[in-house]
């Protein structure tokens, strides 16, 4: 048990505190501050100059924008397509592994399938299509930047939701569902009633877990956008002021940020974990 | 050889006593039966016994020597589980084999004990087969062969035959007591169902709240039992008892009549009723009675042509000598 | 549904089930399939999808020229490493969580799932700092540490999950039946503890073969693996479709197969049990 644990402990704290220490210096060793010479204590100044700076809000915005719409989206169509594969078909089986097969797709490949072979304004996939449809196309990535950005998450994440979802569908005794048709509940009635709060837990789940993935959404826009076109979310704003423009102290204050804000989602998680843990 | 004797044995979980200090005496070759509802006690008993749980208090010792620090496989004991608990990745064969194994046996020896015990549980057919190709009983058999080749002081059950079904329990329920009767080694029983208490034991430990209520063959327990808990245990179905006007009369606080000890009539009778719900197996017919002025329901036994039904009035007469008498404790009154 | 369904109704969910699932496929199959045409009918007007002239041309290229086979090698390493490593320390821990519980158990179980929580790019620079310190920049084995790390927390849960589902009776058998401590471990619950290890292994490998934060923030030429080597690509040089399919294709195959296999391991390991 021991080595787990300290191992852990260490990977936690070490950098925690060091992200901590940071946030409260001015360090921009691009510009000849270095570690060895001391550095500047500034107090709370670098968390007020990233609350307060112009790219704060706007990346607040994106963030809330993409996880909101991607979780809508996919628990929505989720649900759906759940409903849809527990009912009786031919070859269930061959459809389960089409729609898991997203969510197995290294995030690098998915966003520059997507960059490049549906969206590019010249040669993409969707030009056509649209085209066919006698439609203008669409430049996705530089007009509709966050729309392109969601439709490439949901991608990868529907499949997450939909098996989960699966999951808990198929087990929902059936002996429920066939009462309460004896009990003459039509189906609209049935799925609203019974199947929806079972899913209830299952749904708590998944937006959670999706949740804590979703804010650090990372490689599908470093290797699209770079962050352009507004969608620069506040984990790459973060990763930007790190390691791009390397002020360190004030990209440790915006890390300060991210942790509490995935800690608030995680304490809810946290709960319903715990209280499955008990049975 | 497989003497079993428990001296002030007492278990706590935590702060909760679970078994207040208990003394037992097991005779070599005795095949005895715990028995109990459920929470008494009896599986906690036996696991006492087996060295899975440690006692908090007292001593037991098993074949003359002191076990109560001794762990499980140092005992000289086998146990059969109520899951059967075979190792699902070893054949039959393996299974059966394994203690022999862990003792170091040498091989030929192991496979001659092996072979003998699939031969006497019908197993040979299917030795090389894993568990989970077998069917319960079958399962049931490799968990007795694996206890029986290492020739314990004693064998010890827990609940063996509750997974099976109807039919399948009455076969296996001959097949332990003839076990018994071939191999003439102490037998520890753990059971909730009275009916194999009765047919297999030869001395039947009757438990409550970790508590021994009584101890005797079947038949003591059956015609003399000491207090009303025993009195209402044994017997299927159970004991009628009643208390207040009627047992004062006799002397007592509570006095009991076995459904088949009451002579019956539609007529004329010491007490009447009206029949309830009337069970008819052929040989025998069980009436519910109500409306006695005993108690809300009588259950009685009559001969299977007796032929009174729902609503009809039915009379009943106790055979006297065969009435149990309570005192106001629950004591037998002799 | 016990009942038997009628055949018209199972028409339509079957059609509406293979449009939908070859719709969301589409993607992966088309990238597969442009990884055998030409560069030039990979963009040709109107895109074509079946009738071209396969070629094997891409691959060869891609093989050739980008030194492919190094990066291949690091996510192969990279994951198997951290994996196989994250497995040998978990499985003391994950064993005396589920054999020996104390009262603590449920609330260190629950910390190690915190840790997961953690927003990486909260604690990018020290671990970057700590790297160039350490001279791990850029190496596999820094790689193998890091993701070991991150997915430690799913790990240890996984296996505690499958250890649990050993039933208790069987070790107590073993212990009635003579068998030491070491033996108990070694013939008895080792060999049934083999398929929860191995479905540990499979999703955690899979998990760390696709991690695109880590794998981009810390490497560079030497310990790049797949991930890093894709998004390279990002830029683009003229035509090159076909050539990026084929990487493509190359770098996601061998999971997306393991994945189709690993659908139930993918529920409990990524819900910690909370959804059976």
């Amino acid at each position: 048990m021991a080595p787990a644990v300290v191992l852990l402990l260490g990977w936690m704290l070490v950098p925690l505190i060091m992200t901590l220490y940071f946030s409260f210096k001015k360090y921009l060793p691009l510009r000849g501050d270095t570690m060895g010479g001391g550095l500047d204590w500034v107090g709370f100044d670098n968390y007020s100059r990233f609350f307060n700076s112009s790219a704060f809000w706007p990346s607040v915005q994106a963030t809330l924008i993409i996880v909101g719409s991607v979780l809508v989206i996919t628990l929505v169509l989720g649900v759906l397509l759940a409903l849809l594969l527990d009912q009786p078909m031919w070859g269930q089986g061959v459809v389960r592994i089409l729609v898991i097969s997203p969510f197995f797709v290294m995030p690098t490949v998915s966003a520059l399938v997507w960059k490049n072979m549906f969206m590019d304004p010249n040669n993409g996939v969707l030009k056509y299509v649209y085209q066919f449809f006698g439609a203008e196309p669409v430049q996705w990535l530089t007009e509709a930047s966050m729309e392109s950005l969601i439709m490439m998450v949901s991608w990868q994440w529907l499949p997450f939701a939909t098996l989960i979802l699966l999951t808990a569908i198929q087990s929902l005794d059936s002996e429920q569902l066939e009462a309460s048709e004896i009990d003459g509940a039509p189906a609209l009635k049935r799925f609203w009633y019974i199947i929806l709060p079972h899913l209830g837990r299952a749904i708590t789940i998944v937006i959670l877990i999706q949740t804590i993935f979703l804010l650090a959404v990372f490689a599908e826009i470093f290797v699209t956008t770079g962050g352009a076109f507004g969608t620069k979310t506040l984990t790459y704003l973060i990763f930007q002021r790190v390691l791009e423009s390397q002020n360190i102290g004030l990209g440790s204050a915006g890390g300060v940020y991210a942790i509490i804000l995935a800690n608030i989602v995680a304490i809810f998680l946290m709960r319903i974990v715990g209280k499955n843990l008990d049975k | 050889m497989g003497k079993i004797v428990l001296n002030k044995v007492q278990k706590k979980f935590d702060d909760v006593e679970v078994i207040p200090p208990l003394d037992l005496t097991i005779e070599d070759g005795e095949f005895t039966v715990f028995v109990g509802p459920s929470g008494c006690g009896k599986s906690t008993l036996l696991r006492l016994i087996a060295g899975l749980e440690d006692v908090t208090s007292g001593s037991i010792q098993i074949d003359g020597r002191e076990s109560a620090d001794a762990p499980p496989s140092k005992r000289g004991l086998s146990m059969v589980f109520q899951s059967y608990a075979l190792y699902p990745h070893m054949s039959v064969r393996k299974n059966i084999s394994f203690p022999l194994r862990m003792a170091k046996m040498d091989s030929a020896e192991i496979e001659k004990r092996v072979d003998n015990a699939a031969k006497v549980l019908n197993l040979t057919d299917y030795i090389d087969r894993r568990p989970g190709q077998l069917s319960g009983g079958q399962r049931q058999r490799v968990a007795i062969g694996r206890a029986i080749v290492r020739e314990p002081a004693a064998f010890l059950f827990d609940e063996p035959l509750s997974n099976l079904d109807a039919a399948l329990r009455v076969g296996m329920r001959l097949e332990i007591s003839g076990l018994h009767k071939r191999l003439d080694t102490t037998m520890v029983y753990v059971t909730h169902d009275q009916v194999e208490a009765m047919t297999m034991a030869d001395k039947i430990v009757v438990l409550q709240a970790g508590v021994i209520e009584q101890v005797g063959s079947p038949l003591e327990l059956y015609h003399r039992p000491q207090n009303t808990f025993v009195a209402g245990f044994i017997g299927s179905p159970k004991m009628n008892l009643f208390s207040g006007e009627v047992a004062e009369g006799y002397g007592a606080h509570t006095i009991g009549v076995r459904p088949e000890h009451f002579a019956v009539s539609e007529s004329g009778g010491q007490w009447s009723g009206v029949v309830g719900v009337s069970e008819h197996l052929g040989s025998d017919t069980f009436f519910h009675v109500h409306e006695t002025g005993l108690s809300d329901m009588v259950t009685v036994r009559a001969s299977g042509d007796v032929a009174l039904n729902h609503g009809d009035r039915i009379s009943l007469t106790p055979r006297e000598e065969l009435i149990h008498k309570f005192d106001n404790k629950g004591l037998r009154i002799t | 549904m016990a009942r038997s369904v009628t055949t018209k109704r199972k028409m339509i969910n079957t059609a509406a089930a293979w449009l939908i699932g070859l719709l969301i496929f589409f993607p992966i199959l088309w990238t597969i399939l442009t990884s055998f045409k030409t560069e030039a009918q990979a963009i040709s007007n109107p895109p074509v999808l079946f009738g071209f002239d396969w070629t094997l041309e891409n691959y060869a290229t891609v093989m050739e020229r980008s030194n492919y086979s190094r990066f291949l090698w690091n996510s192969i390493i990279i994951a198997g490493g951290s994996t196989i490593l994250g497995i040998i320390i978990a499985i003391p821990a994950a064993w005396s969580m589920a054999f020996v519980p104390s009262n603590r158990t449920k609330d260190i179980l629950l910390w190690m799932l915190s840790t997961k929580m953690l927003p990486a790019v909260g604690v990018l620079y020290p671990i970057y700092l700590l790297f160039i310190q350490l001279g791990l920049l850029d190496s596999r084995a820094g790689l193998v540490i890091v993701l070991m790390l991150i997915n430690l927390p799913i790990i240890v849960w996984m296996l505690y999950t499958y250890f649990r589902e050993i039933p208790s009776e069987i070790l107590e058998a073993s212990r009635m039946d003579g068998a030491s401590l070491k033996s108990e471990i070694l013939y008895v619950l080792a060999p049934m503890a083999v398929p929860g290890i191995a479905s540990t292994l499979l999703l955690n490998f899979i998990l760390a073969w696709n991690e695109a934060f880590w794998t981009l923030n810390l490497t560079a030429s030497k310990a790049a693996p797949l991930t890093a080597f894709i998004a390279s690509y990002s830029s683009p040089e003229g035509l090159f479709f076909a050539k990026l399919s084929a990487a493509s294709t190359m770098a996601i195959a061998p999971i997306l197969i393991l994945g189709w296999f690993s659908q139930k391991q993918l529920v409990r390991g990524l819900t910690f049990g909370a959804v059976k």
